[in-house]
């Protein structure tokens, strides 16, 4: 009964799974389940392959060439990796946020309808873009010029318009690839508000570089580290090093070198 | 959440967008592969159609210059030679000329805008048409050079090159236009690749006192050879396959001779005058001549994309 | 005292060494743009006093006629029609294998193999193009019999424009940054939509300036024409008439340069007033555009 509940609760589960770029190896045998309605952060430090995981996530990684993937990845009871799935229906349910903003070279409206449209979107337009500049925080600063170009807007602002355009498409999953790593203070800690937000609606990852951050936002954190090769030839691997609920990852760590990433001995 | 799902309707792919995906991936693929087939296609259609040829002639076609339709003997040396010896000395002209310029543009000796004018008129000149600066040779460069060439071979008649009494359209004229034709794309490239020499070396030579000259010879230019040779090959290969201009100016004869003052031909002028009133083993032999201008401009070009790939590999 | 050699020296071999270089390289950009301008002057002087309406709307009087030239216009309608051929059928081909090569390719050995190829065939002397075209299309007669035609000259000139259409598609859509493709593909665009919807049109200025550059330089061709659309002196009347010889511009040159007839010389003249003075505004209007779009990049 109590399994049950648990897989009821999970949305995507990593299955040993291992990716590689070429011969080369990034991570290895990773398991994880990541909880429907939370907000969950992977850290940990560069290089240990931890964006490579949240791309892996959506199928991103089918537009690097030679990026192979092997075990499973279930999303809803359905392994995304399987030969009949259809990436672009992934990512239609799996959407994603950048670590650059990158609005497109149209209006703001536009850049929200374009999603929706593709999607295939029956609804009142207008209300869509207005909903999704809400849910965003955006709407009260860009309400006035919503024909004007995305590129007018903020870097901060931009970044928001480009999380309002992946909620617009109503995702299951909002992927988040260190959002405001390109941004000021301020603007962070708006993604941020706008992220608790998101979480009564969508299930969020999000790969981070600030410990702090990882803190405020998420419920669940996992930490990545990576090791040298056991050939010894100075290239390294990255794995799953701990995963639990964040105030447990922060305050009571089981490993030492969560205990060290934290406490910022490396990374 | 459900209810809002229902909005999407295209959130499952339906058959027809996947098929437009894959139908537009693989005609992109097939209209991408045309170039080969293209390429391929022309190898093939001139080699076969010089085959006749080839078999009456053998390798003696590139050692005689005995072009008679009557008596249906053909050789192609005087064009041949005709080819190289104009293509090499207008690319050795051109060398000093557009990489002199390209470091006029290059380094800051005059205000930025007097360069930049300088480049954008040097880059409008490779628009021109060949044939209208064929027209210009014609009517202004020859007459103007009449004199000189007169006194060049006055001067310089022991020297085999400058040999024969200067005729109104000599092999030296098209050398002089090919020059100008050029010129543009050794310039070009040249700047272009004297751009991407990093700032670095330049500074670590004027950081040990060497004068501006000093570092241009020893440091820049040499960082920038294989870019600027890609660049020459490339005039090279344009050179050698150049018509309308060489075809007007040249003087369009057969008779082999030394001289340069004296009219020659080039394998492409031959073609452009012979080849629409040819018939039979002539044809044949146009298409021989053909093959072989093909092989010599594939080969310098294949060679400068070698050049070309090796520089950027060294500065990217 | 001691810093006196600190100074700068007039005489000193070194700076003598330096003025004498520069004032050589200066000689050199000088004698670079001296072509250019001479032509040019040279094509406006001669041919500029040609231009009347007769030029543009007569037919040539065959050579010979002393007093009359007659007019260009079968050569300027056969130009505007051999190009558009071409570029009907380049511009498709090219935009279509340049997509390919940037979008789907992905670096693999089949890229490397065709962009080597691109470049090859860039390199092909024109005149060789029009050998190939009069063996495939004018010696065996396959399109309705026809021989030396409008269309087969159309077809020679694409192959020309095919290589600069290929590569400066590839070039502009490698320009694009991935992170508008991601962005796109990241909210479940499916990639005939991201490309068609997103990267070309934000490469659409830096192709059309390429493409528009590569059909300025195929109007003045004349070496793939010679013996494929070969020459007309008659007006084109009518659609048949693309089966048939046609004239153009550039080959009107040629043939008329060789004629020993004054009143022809100067026809070719004026038709180097308009193929020029038409190349060079496509071209520095393409330049302005390319520049003004470079700029908005930066901002």
């Amino acid at each position: 009964m109590i399994k049950n509940k648990k897989q009821k609760n999970k949305i995507i589960s990593l299955d040993n799974v291992s990716i590689s770029y070429g011969s080369f190896e990034v991570v290895k045998n990773i398991f994880c389940d990541f909880k429907k309605g939370c907000i969950t952060s992977l850290i940990g430090p560069s290089g240990c392959g931890k964006s490579t995981v949240l791309r892996s996530l959506n199928r991103m990684n089918d537009l690097i060439p030679n990026c192979s993937l092997k075990g499973t990845v279930m999303f809803d009871g359905i392994n995304i990796y399987d030969k009949k799935i259809d990436p672009v229906e992934v990512r239609r349910r799996i959407g994603m946020v950048f670590q650059q903003p990158n609005p497109f070279p149209k209006s703001i409206y536009e850049n929200i309808a374009f999603g929706a449209r593709i999607n295939g979107y029956v609804g009142n337009m207008d209300e869509l873009v207005e909903n999704s500049l809400i849910k965003a925080a955006l709407w009260d600063e860009c309400k006035d010029k919503l024909g004007d170009s995305g590129y007018s807007l903020s870097g901060g602002q931009q970044q928001r318009l480009c999380i309002a355009r992946t909620i617009a498409i109503e995702p299951q999953v909002i992927l988040m690839d260190e959002p405001c790593s390109a941004l000021d203070p301020i603007s962070t800690l708006k993604i941020e508000e706008t992220m608790h937000e998101l979480k009564k609606n969508f299930t969020i990852i999000i790969v981070t570089h600030n410990m702090q951050q990882a803190l405020r936002v998420s419920d669940m954190t996992a930490f990545f580290n990576a090791v040298e090769y056991e050939d010894g030839d100075g290239g390294k691997v990255g794995y799953l090093a701990e995963y639990g609920s964040t105030s447990k990852i922060f305050n009571s760590p089981k490993e030492k070198t969560t205990q060290e990433y934290i406490s910022g001995k490396f990374g | 959440m459900e209810e809002k799902l229902t909005l999407f309707k295209n959130r499952k792919r339906f058959g027809i967008e996947k098929n437009i995906d894959i139908i537009f991936k693989n005609t992109a693929l097939v209209l991408s592969s045309f170039v080969a087939i293209i390429l391929l296609g022309i190898i093939l259609v001139v080699f076969f159609q010089s085959f006749e040829s080839f078999s009456k002639y053998g390798l003696k076609f590139l050692f005689t210059s005995e072009w008679n339709p009557v008596k249906d003997e053909y050789g192609a040396f005087a064009a041949i030679y005709g080819t190289v010896i104009t293509s090499l000395f207008s690319i050795f002209i051109t060398i000093p000329l557009g990489v002199g310029t390209a470091i006029f543009i290059t380094e800051d000796f005059a205000p930025k805008i007097i360069r930049e004018i300088i480049g954008s008129f040097v880059e409008l000149l490779a628009a021109i048409p060949s044939v209208v600066l064929g027209l210009w040779a014609i009517f202004v460069m020859e007459p103007f050079f009449r004199g000189f060439f007169a006194l060049l071979h006055s001067w310089f008649s022991w020297i085999p090159l400058f040999s024969s009494e200067p005729t109104g359209r000599n092999s030296l004229l098209a050398i002089l236009i090919l020059v100008v034709m050029l010129l543009p794309i050794v310039t070009s490239i040249s700047r272009d690749t004297l751009n991407q020499v990093p700032k670095k070396l330049r500074n670590a030579a004027y950081g040990i006192g060497a004068s501006r000259w000093k570092t241009i010879f020893s440091v820049i230019l040499p960082a920038a050879l294989s870019g600027i040779m890609a660049g020459v090959l490339l005039a090279l290969g344009r050179a050698m396959g150049e018509t309308m201009a060489v075809t007007m100016i040249i003087g369009n004869s057969n008779a082999f001779s030394w001289s340069l003052l004296s009219p020659g031909y080039t394998i492409s002028s031959m073609l452009a005058n012979q080849f629409g009133e040819a018939d039979g083993t002539q044809v044949s032999s146009l298409f021989y001549a053909a093959f072989i201008l093909m092989i010599l401009s594939l080969l310098v070009n294949i060679f400068a994309q070698f050049l070309v790939k090796r520089f950027s590999l060294k500065y990217r | 005292m001691q810093n006196h050699n600190l100074f700068y020296q007039n005489k000193s071999s070194r700076n003598i060494t330096d003025i004498f270089l520069t004032s050589i390289s200066f000689l050199f950009a000088l004698f670079a743009i001296l072509p250019l301008i001479l032509v040019v002057s040279y094509i406006l002087f001669k041919g500029g006093s040609q231009i009347s309406l007769d030029l543009f709307t007569l037919e040539p009087n065959p050579p010979g006629d002393e007093f009359s030239a007659g007019g260009i216009n079968p050569a300027l309608v056969g130009t505007l029609i051999i190009t558009s051929i071409a570029s009907l059928i380049a511009i498709p081909i090219g935009m279509g294998g340049g997509i390919y090569l940037a979008e789907y390719s992905k670096g693999g050995l089949f890229a490397r193999f065709i962009r080597f190829g691109v470049n090859v065939l860039a390199g092909v002397p024109s005149i060789i193009a029009g050998v190939f075209i009069y063996a495939l299309i004018v010696s065996t007669k396959i399109i309705f019999g026809s021989t030396y035609s409008g269309l087969a000259g159309g077809i020679a000139l694409s192959i020309l424009m095919l290589p600069s259409v290929i590569k400066t598609t590839d070039e502009g859509l490698k320009l694009v940054p991935n992170e508008l493709r991601q962005a796109s593909l990241g909210i479940g665009a499916s990639m005939y939509t991201t490309i068609l919807r997103i990267t070309l049109p934000a490469a659409f200025r830096s192709i059309a300036t390429g493409v528009v550059l590569g059909i300025a330089r195929a109007a003045g061709e004349t070496a793939p024409l010679i013996f494929t659309a070969l020459f007309s002196y008659y007006y084109v009347s009518g659609f048949e008439d693309l089966f048939y010889e046609m004239g153009s511009l550039s080959v009107l040159i040629y043939n008329f340069a060789l004629e020993p007839y004054d009143v022809q010389n100067k026809l070719a003249w004026a038709a180097s007033f308009i193929l020029v003075l038409s190349i060079l505004f496509v071209n520095i209007f393409a330049r302005i555009l390319a520049n003004i779009t470079t700029k908005e990049k930066r901002i």
